[in-house]
């Protein structure tokens, strides 16, 4: 059983870190304003008619995508994280795809055997 | 008894346990909205031809929503940078404005559930079809008073014109309803999850992650209130469940980013 | 010195505890991952003796189709009704099918899982690891707590009007939703509402597993130091990760079917008992049986992996000699994780999918059997030159090759699309998977409990009733389930509540014939002595609490892997000071030592002549 008393612990900043926080902040400012921009890209482009829906899909989808990197590359720190965390999520994006694509093909009215 | 790498990280994974924990959760979270989005797909694919239905969601409601989302997932890394640098008061004001801005969110979210359960498609006995939102203070038991419009064609339920000139109210005798010949009730349905499988998976998505939300502004409250004294005592530990809560957070504003897209505009 | 009121949130991680924890917080909502594995493991071995129950009256309706169930059948009259069961004690074909569903689920959901991940996994890997508990302790908790609700749920669904679900393990919609369609809620709402809490216990216990493994692994103990055991658990906590939560997803989409009558797995047009369903059409009853298997496919390697780890480990410790091929073992666990997500649709066969996507899952099917035989393989060659140790362990451990051996490769002709077509949802398949998880895992989960329960206890079972346990059991398994596969091969439907008496062969008409048929009373038999035999374990299990052999050692079987360098039984926090391992997990035998085995954490030097025990540096 460790002996670790709990003692009020006080948080060691320096002058490295808050110029460092500095900079992470006008990123995340940056990344905040793209995003309201992104978001009004996508209903700008969903009301264009491009011709046929899939483009329309793949348009917004692209956006979307976008707009999730930066969430997710940013806001989660996903750019700069460790190797143990990429690997997990490598692997989901996999399944994830796998279960998405497999189930769609499996369903697409031209793989299902006709009876006639 | 300390469990090791609660709060510094590991060396070699370079890693504190929460972390990985908070990403482990995330991955199978987007398994689970994965499977969702996969039935959305089938759904959508499978379904007859001009039988989708577009447009009939507030495009601009949900425009608000994305933005509102946005700039409190903002906020919640801003709340995050703030604590880093020492900064408790400042921490304070921007997860209190996640906190608003989930509220937010959740009000306007309920505004459009209300709407859909107050919007009735009605099969009339001389074969008319009226589609419209009931308005409940001037009903009565027999007469119900509807703001809509009459139907000439199937395809204009899924695909209702985007500008509408402002609708009269319109009564119908709950007499000139078509009783359904199985159920023996009138053929007036409102716009809930049984009506058609686009609402189904669209009040499945919509409520499972309003769940997340709320889930996420508890957390988030209970870090932020009660819990807070924890900076005093150990502050890169409250740091670390900031960071942690903000993480499913963003997860959870990434999620309606494909959401909006996907259910309001296409 | 400050200290702070336990209030449960900040007490675990900010005070240390200084008084001694009263009954409930020692026993009932104990945070140490020792006692949640206990009590796993209780709980599961109930629900498994309840399985094996339920089973056994099933079985008599197949071998006596329209006779009253001696004895039990007058008590499940009372207990459950008129409408489930006739006067003299027939069950009904609603009964019946109840029986079958929620033997299934309970086999898999509350039993098997919960003791080959939640107890074994919980009580033995962070010992195994040199942690002090798992990452997060109160999830831990709460991860028993929500598998203890939801089996509750699964149990009261029971006695609940209707009965309880009998749509299958699978639970496929259209029927999952139209049976007892007038009773709300009914056995079908209680199943899918236990299965969230399942699930999410599940998904909770897998992430505290992978932290603890990655994080928490003492000083020394790289990954290819780790036992077999360890990597098994890793991959199992994977597969649960990332599976579970399709299912959790369909499970929330069925229940909107059931209680909102929306339509995600009803088609249009649906006519049930004469009459056009009321309810808006346009759902896909694949799109279930897609999320369902996508999960379900990775569960049966949940069932079997934690098995295969525990058989390593006594494999290991009873032949005194390293395991053969261990690197090619842990990238073979690693593989099948891999692959296991993308093979699902072989249960679907026959639901009129397309060639291409047909022939896809078959290749996938097949290249997953290769690192399955390479896994059992290197058990066997481990074998070689061995000096082996018979004990209760050992045999179990030994007896799971062959059945294994015999599952496995059962499964080839299922995997195959062409012969499926004539071995689909026959009792072939029954045997196959049988054959895997009750020869299999159960017996690689008997070895576990015969194998550290000293540890846990202090104590030995008794060695001459585990012999006879093991000796009637693996005649009775294999009585059981070898006949099942003639009875597939002649093409015996599952799930007939009669045991097929109605489609038997008469003259001029192609059927069962009267031999097949025949072969249900021989089955049944054999279950019910396989019932029976379980009660020496059962004797054994109890009795030997207080009146086992006691340990004279922390190492009774002179093992090399952390979980024996510990007292007996590991006190709160489990190791005295941190853990540093120096070398692999097998280290039998090897030459110039003095004694066959060397821990992993004893430090390098001239081994000591003195004793076999452990040495305290």
């Amino acid at each position: 059983m460790s002996d670790h008393l709990f003692t009020t612990q006080t948080l060691q900043v320096d002058e490295h870190t808050i110029e460092e926080m500095r900079h992470h902040i006008r990123r995340y400012l940056i990344v905040g304003v793209a995003l309201a921009i992104g978001t009004g890209l996508t209903v700008w482009a969903s009301l264009i008619n491009f011709g046929s829906y899939e483009i329309n899909i793949a348009v917004a989808l692209a956006i979307a995508s976008g707009k999730g990197f930066l969430v997710a590359g940013f806001f989660m720190h996903l750019i700069s994280e460790k190797k143990m965390i990429y690997a997990v999520l490598s692997f989901t994006a996999f399944f994830f795809a796998g279960l998405m694509f497999l189930t769609v093909w499996s369903m697409a009215h031209n793989n299902i055997i006709q009876i006639r | 008894m300390e469990i090791p790498y609660a709060v510094k990280p590991r060396p070699d994974t370079g890693l504190y346990n929460a972390k990985i924990g908070i990403w482990l959760f995330l991955a199978s979270e987007v398994m689970l909205f994965g499977a969702l989005f996969c039935s959305y797909i089938l759904l959508r694919v499978n379904a007859p031809e001009g039988t989708w239905p577009h447009h009939w969601l507030n495009i601009w409601m949900g425009m608000t929503n994305t933005i509102v989302l946005i700039f409190s997932s903002v906020t919640v890394v801003l709340g995050w940078a703030s604590l880093k640098m020492g900064e408790f008061g400042r921490y304070k004001v921007c997860q209190g404005i996640t906190l608003l801005c989930a509220l937010v969110f959740l009000s306007i979210k309920s505004f459009e559930y209300h709407d859909k359960f107050i919007h009735y498609q009605v099969n009339l006995k001389d074969g008319r079809v009226f589609d419209g939102h009931l308005q409940k203070a001037e009903s009565t038991p027999d007469k119900f008073v509807f703001k809509g419009r009459y139907i000439d064609k199937p395809e204009e339920l899924y695909n209702p014109p985007l500008e509408r000139a402002e609708e009269p109210p319109v009564t119908i005798a709950k007499s000139d309803i078509k009783v359904d010949p199985v159920t023996k009730q009138p053929m007036m349905e409102n716009y809930g999850p049984w009506h058609n499988t686009y609402l189904a998976i669209y009040f499945t998505l919509t409520g499972l992650h309003a769940l997340h939300v709320i889930a996420g502004c508890i957390v988030i409250f209970a870090i932020w209130g009660p819990l807070a004294r924890v900076w005093e005592q150990d502050p890169e530990r409250y740091i670390n469940r900031v960071e942690v809560s903000g993480l499913f957070w963003h997860f959870v504003d990434l999620v309606w980013i494909f959401l909006f897209p996907v259910l309001y505009l296409l | 010195m400050k200290t702070f009121t336990d209030n449960g949130l900040l007490s675990q991680t900010l005070a240390p505890r200084h008084e001694e924890p009263g009954f409930w917080r020692k026993y009932i909502f104990s945070t140490d991952h020792k006692v949640i594995g206990v009590q796993y493991g209780i709980t599961s071995l109930m629900f498994l003796f309840l399985g094996l129950c339920l089973m056994s009256v099933m079985r008599w309706q197949l071998a006596y189709p329209g006779h009253g169930v001696p004895i039990i059948g007058p008590i499940l009259y009372h207990l459950l009704g008129e409408s489930m069961v006739s006067k003299a004690g027939v069950i009904s074909p609603d009964l019946y099918n109840a029986f079958g569903a929620m033997h299934g689920t309970i086999m898999v959901f509350l039993a098997v899982v919960p003791l080959a991940f939640g107890a074994f996994g919980n009580f033995v890997m962070p010992l195994q690891i040199g942690a002090p508990d798992m990452a997060f302790p109160r999830l831990n908790m709460v991860s028993y707590q929500l598998y203890f609700v939801g089996g509750i749920l699964m149990l009261a669904s029971f006695f609940i009007p209707g009965g309880a679900a009998k749509s299958g393990w699978t639970s496929y919609s259209p029927l999952a939703t139209i049976a007892d369609m007038n009773l709300r809620p009914n056995g079908q709402t209680f199943w899918i509402i236990a299965m969230v809490f399942l699930i999410s216990s599940s998904l909770l216990g897998s992430v505290n597993f992978i932290t603890t493994i990655i994080q928490l692994r003492a000083k020394g103990l790289s990954w290819m130091r780790l036992p077999f055991f360890v990597w098994a658990q890793l991959v199992t906590a994977f597969l649960l990760l990332l599976a579970f939560p399709p299912l959790e997803a369909a499970a929330v989409l069925q229940l909107m079917d059931n209680l909102l009558r929306t339509s995600f797995f009803l088609p249009t047009g649906l006519v049930v008992s004469g009459q056009v369903l009321h309810v808006s059409g346009g759902g896909s009853p694949l799109l279930w049986q897609h999320l369902f298997w996508f999960l379900a496919h990775p569960e049966v390697y949940v069932l079997i992996l934690p098995g295969m780890g525990i058989v390593t480990e006594v494999l290991a410790n009873n032949t005194r000699k390293p395991i053969w091929g261990y690197r090619s073992m842990v990238y073979s666990v690693m593989t099948i994780g891999f692959l296991s997500f993308i093979v699902w649709a072989h249960h679907m066969y026959l639901t009129g999918m397309g060639v291409r996507i047909a022939t896809f899952f078959q290749t996938t099917t097949m290249m997953i059997s290769i690192p399955s035989v390479i896994i059992l393989t290197a058990l066997l060659i481990s074998l070689w030159g061995a000096s082996i140790r018979i004990n209760t362990p050992m045999l179990f451990a030994l007896g799971f090759l062959p059945m294994f051996g015999i599952g496995g490769l059962t499964g080839l002709p299922l995997g195959f699309n062409a012969s499926d077509i004539h071995l689909h949802d026959t009792y072939y398949v029954i045997a196959h998977f049988h054959y895997i998880v009750a020869p299999g895992t159960i017996f690689a989960l008997f070895a576990g409990i015969y194998y550290w329960y000293p540890k846990i206890t202090g104590r030995m079972m008794n060695e001459f009733w585990g012999k006879v346990h093991f000796t009637l059991s693996f005649v009775f398994m294999n009585l059981t389930f070898m006949p099942m596969f003639i009875q597939g091969m002649a093409g015996m439907s599952r799930r007939m509540y009669d045991g097929g008496a109605t489609y038997q062969a008469s003259d001029g008409v192609v059927g069962l014939s009267p031999d097949t048929i025949h072969l249900n009373v021989g089955i049944s038999h054999a279950v019910w002595l396989l019932g029976l035999s379980q009660l020496p374990f059962i004797i054994n299990f109890f009795w030997s609490i207080n009146r086992g052999g006691k340990v004279t050692s922390d190492n009774p079987w002179d093992a090399t892997t952390l979980e024996w360098q510990t007292p007996t039984p590991p006190p709160h926090g489990n190791f005295d000071k941190p853990m540093e391992v120096f070398r692999g997990p097998y280290e039998y035998s090897v030459p110039g030592q003095s004694r066959d085995f060397t821990p992993q954490n004893e430090p390098e030097q001239p081994a000591s002549a003195t004793h076999g025990n452990t040495v305290r540096s």
